[in-house]
């Protein structure tokens, strides 16, 4: 019991220095890559290539005045960001990130634990993470924020549907909602080329989810100048960023589980088998392509973004659920 | 350990309730709701029955009280007064509560068979995987579950119908918003009074 306990803080504590590491880098490399997509050098001052760019950021914000709007509701602004960050942290309490490892003579899981209901329990965290944004929009009182709180609620809600709907088809071919067991299902043929549909409308969903272009409604600038968080400064307002890039990693990784065969690979000449590398390289693709579509594809119109997902990723994911339990039935009947 | 845990949680289950029908802020009784869900999901957890208490989660919290969340937000109904034809109301809830009250000291008081016919600690530690739940739900009480769909299926039917315009009124809503134009205020007004006009019958 004490040893599983142990065990359990050392790795939630490795997951979450990873995770405030990555989220730090990944600012730096949309900010590199961005720069380049548009011809511009981007950050380069501080040490080579701007490699310190997100410590100073961190220094700048940390010394930044904390601002409480004066009709503020000030318990529930204060909650908000908390509420937005946790739960992108939390997801990855499920990811398995490798098979197992011996250390010091223990056998040790690279996955912090394998719940029979992994997959239900992703869902149901991201289900909890659109109130950060919705009570930090309500709460700031101011109608930008409000407005931004609102299109980001009705958007997370729409587009959970399909989101959800798109991962039936690969759990019905596993037949367990555990991570590790779908990552295994996944040894001879990645679910990316058996559910396509799924991976599309999956992909497309998880950019609308985390609020990311082209579906960033909820802080279009031009309209709303920052959206939910136009009250907050200081490090209230980086938990925000914190909670957006993490979840960003945090669906990347999905993706890599769910289609691309998790940490499953052939060795890398030179370097061996090291038991984690395939699933760094999988999920940084991932992540550079989000930063590529943003970089590519403007933003949609509120009325587009609707219609959508309701009009067209709903009825699609539907349709990808049922073909798939036909030919599931049928594989079964020969 | 577990009983302390399970004090914890519980009390924090009860603070979640109770402080959902006190608080005069619509927005703060709907966060006291969350927490109090949030704690019954981990009593489902203690209970080994992992399936419902992410189900609880997700549907609950994530679903029903983001959408009561949302309508409050786009009403503006914070701090709704009491109105004078809700006064019966408290009367009346405690009545029921008090009833119930009763009720639950009877059946607690009434020594039960722990172990109803056939129930073993083994059959419910495969009630924890959702296969076999999925299972039961499928062939033995299909008729209830599908019973409970249509009524679901009803009340959403039921909201669609509220919430679409009567003929006459239709011409009202129009004839004010052509009005709105006119007065060249067709920015905000017109589109916040639209939503609200739709959503008043189902909130």
């Amino acid at each position: 019991m004490i040893e599983f306990l142990i065990e359990a803080v050392i790795k939630s504590a490795i997951i979450v220095l990873v995770l405030l590491t990555s989220f730090a880098y990944i600012t730096w490399l949309e900010r590199k890559v961005l720069a380049r997509m548009q011809a511009r050098i981007g950050p380069n001052r501080a040490a080579p290539f701007g490699l310190l760019l997100p410590l100073a950021d961190g220094i700048k914000l940390i010394f930044k005045e904390d601002t409480t709007p004066l009709e503020a509701d000030k318990f529930v602004y204060l909650l908000a960001p908390i509420l937005a960050a946790v739960p992108a942290f939390i997801i990855f309490a499920v990811i398995p990130i490798g098979d197992t490892i011996t250390l010091f003579g223990r056998t040790i899981t690279l996955y912090l634990t394998d719940l029979n209901v992994g997959l239900l329990f992703i869902f149901s965290i991201t289900s909890i993470g659109v109130y950060g944004i919705a009570l930090a929009g309500w709460s700031s009182s101011n109608k930008y924020a409000l407005l931004g709180g609102l299109r980001a609620t009705a958007q997370m809600i729409s587009y959970e549907l399909p989101f959800s709907l798109s991962v039936v088809g690969v759990l019905m071919m596993v037949g367990s909602f555990s991570l590790v067991d779908i990552v295994k299902a996944q040894n001879s043929i990645w679910f990316v080329i058996l559910q396509p549909v799924a991976f599309v409308i999956f992909m497309i969903c998880a950019a609308a989810e985390v609020n990311r272009s082209p579906f960033d409604l909820p802080e279009a600038e031009q309209e709303l100048t920052a959206g939910y968080h136009t009250e907050y400064s200081g490090m209230k307002f980086a938990l925000f960023y914190a909670a957006e890039y993490i979840k960003i990693v945090a669906m990347s990784a999905l993706a890599v589980v769910l289609f691309f065969g998790g940490w499953q690979g052939p060795p890398i000449p030179l370097i061996g088998s090291i038991p984690i590398i395939w699933f760094v390289i999988k999920v940084f693709i991932f992540l550079f392509a989000f930063i590529w579509v943003r970089a590519t594809l403007p933003r949609f119109r509120y009325d587009q973004l609707m219609s959508l997902g309701w009009k067209v990723l709903l009825p699609l994911a539907l349709a990808n659920v049922v073909i798939t339990a036909i030919a599931i039935v049928l594989r079964d009947l020969r | 350990m577990e009983s302390i845990f399970f004090y914890a949680t519980a009390a924090i289950a009860l603070i979640g309730a109770i402080g959902m029908v006190l608080s005069r802020n619509a927005i703060h009784s709907a966060l006291f709701l969350v927490l109090n869900f949030a704690a019954t999901s981990v009593l489902y957890l203690m209970l080994n029955a992992p399936l419902l208490a992410v189900l609880q989660v997700t549907v609950y919290a994530g679903a029903i009280m983001v959408l009561f969340l949302f309508v409050i937000m786009l009403l503006n109904a914070e701090n709704v007064s009491v109105d004078s034809h809700l006064r019966w109301q408290p009367i009346a809830a405690l009545i029921l509560g008090g009833l119930l009250l009763v009720e639950t000291v009877v059946t607690v008081g009434r020594p039960l068979p722990l172990n109803p016919a056939g129930v073993t600690p083994e059959t419910l530690n495969q009630l924890a995987d959702p296969r076999v739940l999925a299972q039961f739900l499928f062939t033995d009480y299909l008729l209830p579950f599908e019973v409970t769909s249509l009524l679901l299926l009803v009340a959403m039917v039921g909201a669609v119908v509220l919430t679409k315009a009567r003929p006459a009124q239709k011409r009202d809503q129009r004839r004010v918003r052509f009005a709105d134009q006119v007065e060249g205020s067709e920015g905000a007004s017109a589109v916040m009074s639209e939503p609200q006009g739709e959503n008043r019958p189902v909130a």
